[in-house]
């Protein structure tokens, strides 16, 4: 144990390699949330919809992407979806398809288990002041729904980030990616990968936190 | 008189339940209908057929002298109605609905609840919705509760302000579901008031209740309905006090216990 000689001195003075990698991570992080979230809420539409057209392309879609690792996922859309569509597929375009499906899938059922925990009387109160059904959905259900969902949304997120040193093996520059280059042009993996580590805990543990104190003060105002 | 509503020949079923069997019934402007019979009746599915809450299952509802849906007529075959959900959105502007469970919005204060319908429905802008709002407001006896959500508001007062959001949309008639049924005993009485004062500024009303004095002293037409026909109607004396059919003579009775 003793014999190991620490020197995270090299790897301070090598942070903006991980800087770079950090700042992508917050990059394929924050776009794949945010447009899995607007496509997650299309598909818990689809979902919810009694027409079977709509709902079941919607549950097989969610499906797939529940239930098959998300290594698998990101491997696929960098290696087989170039030749099925016969088009190149950046690492960064990638990962954000597979991470942006992924959340997509499992915020289409969270959306879903919102809208379903609202009140029939809501509806039936919204409709009776003649409230179309987009109208409906706006003003009444989904400000209810999105708030009941606050907490499963931000733990998402959490989620969501952790994944993203997935992208790592499609070689995209994020934090992982960036920690694997430095330690093997350093051959110093301990402290870089205890750096890296210390990193990714820093944010996900604040989101963590964070995801705590919403979920405190949302309870409070009800 | 002008006709608000007509009914012809209503029925729903729900799967094999058959609850309306054939519902005539034709509303004048100013008319106050209270209707009564037993839970299970079908009188709440009467009141949710004419907003089309449900969809009936036969039959034709006019509001205004126009048929509500389109008819559509073919070969060989009865002459079937199809509603669209636009004209069906149109027509609800027009029919105010008060629930048994009030169902305000929990995310609105009450003023914002009263205004929403008239916002984003009638598109009216924000300052003269407002004023229309404060107006329904004071017109229930809300109106130092306006910023008030309505966690924090009794039963009663969440129903005024219910009331209130229905009115501010001016309705041809107001439908009222057991407007008093999940009240407390002792907040009856202001939901009563109010619609009492509601009834003599000319409103049409339809009223379910189990409220009996209620529905004497208010209303102008009484409609007891009983396995999903009407078996009786009258005025309130008529029904009341001099019942002709059997079942209604029974209903009534389970009332009368109460009275001195």
């Amino acid at each position: 144990m003793g014999a190991y000689n620490w020197d995270f001195l090299i790897v301070f003075q090598n942070l903006d390699v991980l800087a770079k990698g950090l700042l992508l991570t917050f990059k394929i992080a924050a776009s794949s949330l945010v447009t899995g979230l607007i496509i997650g809420l299309v598909l818990g539409g689809m979902r919810l919809s009694k027409k079977k057209l709509l709902s079941f392309p919607a549950a097989v879609f969610v499906e797939i992407f529940r239930n098959t690792p998300a290594l698998v996922q990101i491997m696929w859309f960098f290696y087989a979806l170039p030749i099925l569509l016969n088009l190149q597929v950046s690492p960064f375009m990638a990962a954000f398809l597979s991470l942006t499906m992924n959340n997509a899938a499992f915020s289409a059922e969270i959306y879903k288990a919102g809208i379903n925990s609202i009140e029939k009387g809501q509806w039936e109160a919204g409709k009776a002041l003649g409230m179309n059904f987009l109208k409906l959905m706006q003003r009444v259900i989904l400000p209810q729904a999105i708030k009941r969902t606050i907490p499963a949304f931000t733990n998402r997120s959490v989620e969501l980030t952790r994944m993203t040193s997935l992208a790592s093996t499609i070689a995209y520059g994020e934090l992982m990616y960036q920690g694997r280059l430095l330690s093997e042009y350093l051959y110093r993996p301990i402290e870089i990968f205890t750096t890296v580590a210390l990193i990714y805990f820093i944010i996900l543990y604040t989101g963590t936190i964070f995801s705590g104190l919403l979920e405190k003060r949302l309870s409070r105002s009800d | 008189m002008e006709s608000v509503l007509r009914i012809e020949g209503l029925h729903k079923s729900f799967d094999d339940l058959h609850v309306l069997k054939g519902i005539d019934l034709n509303i004048e402007k100013g008319d106050i209908v209270a209707i009564i019979g037993s839970s299970g009746s079908g009188k709440s599915t009467l009141l949710r057929c004419i907003n089309f809450l449900e969809m009936p299952s036969k039959g034709r509802i006019y509001f205004k002298n126009k048929l509500i849906g389109n008819e559509i007529k073919k070969k060989n075959r009865k002459p079937q109605i199809k509603y669209k959900e636009s004209q069906l959105c149109k027509v609800r502007t027009h029919i105010g609905m008060v629930f048994q469970q009030f169902n305000l919005f929990p995310h609105m204060t009450a003023i914002e609840n009263v205004m929403e319908g008239l916002k984003s429905v009638l598109k009216i802008d924000k300052s003269t919705a407002k004023k229309k709002a404060k107006e329904k407001l004071e017109m229930v006896g809300m109106m130092e509760k306006a910023d008030i959500y309505p966690s924090r508001l009794s039963g009663g007062q969440q129903q005024r302000v219910a009331i209130a959001r229905s009115l501010a949309m001016d309705p041809e008639v107001m439908l009222f579901d057991e407007a008093t049924s999940a009240l407390d005993p002792e907040l009856v009485g202001e939901v009563l008031k109010t619609m009492e004062d509601l009834s003599s500024t000319g409103m049409t009303m339809l009223i379910v209740t189990h409220e009996i004095e209620f529905a004497y002293t208010v209303s102008n037409h009484v409609i007891f309905i009983h396995e999903g026909i009407i078996h009786e109607q009258g005025t309130p004396k008529e029904i009341f006090s001099n019942p002709k059919r059997q079942r209604t003579k029974e209903f009534l009775a389970g009332f009368r216990h109460f009275e001195n």
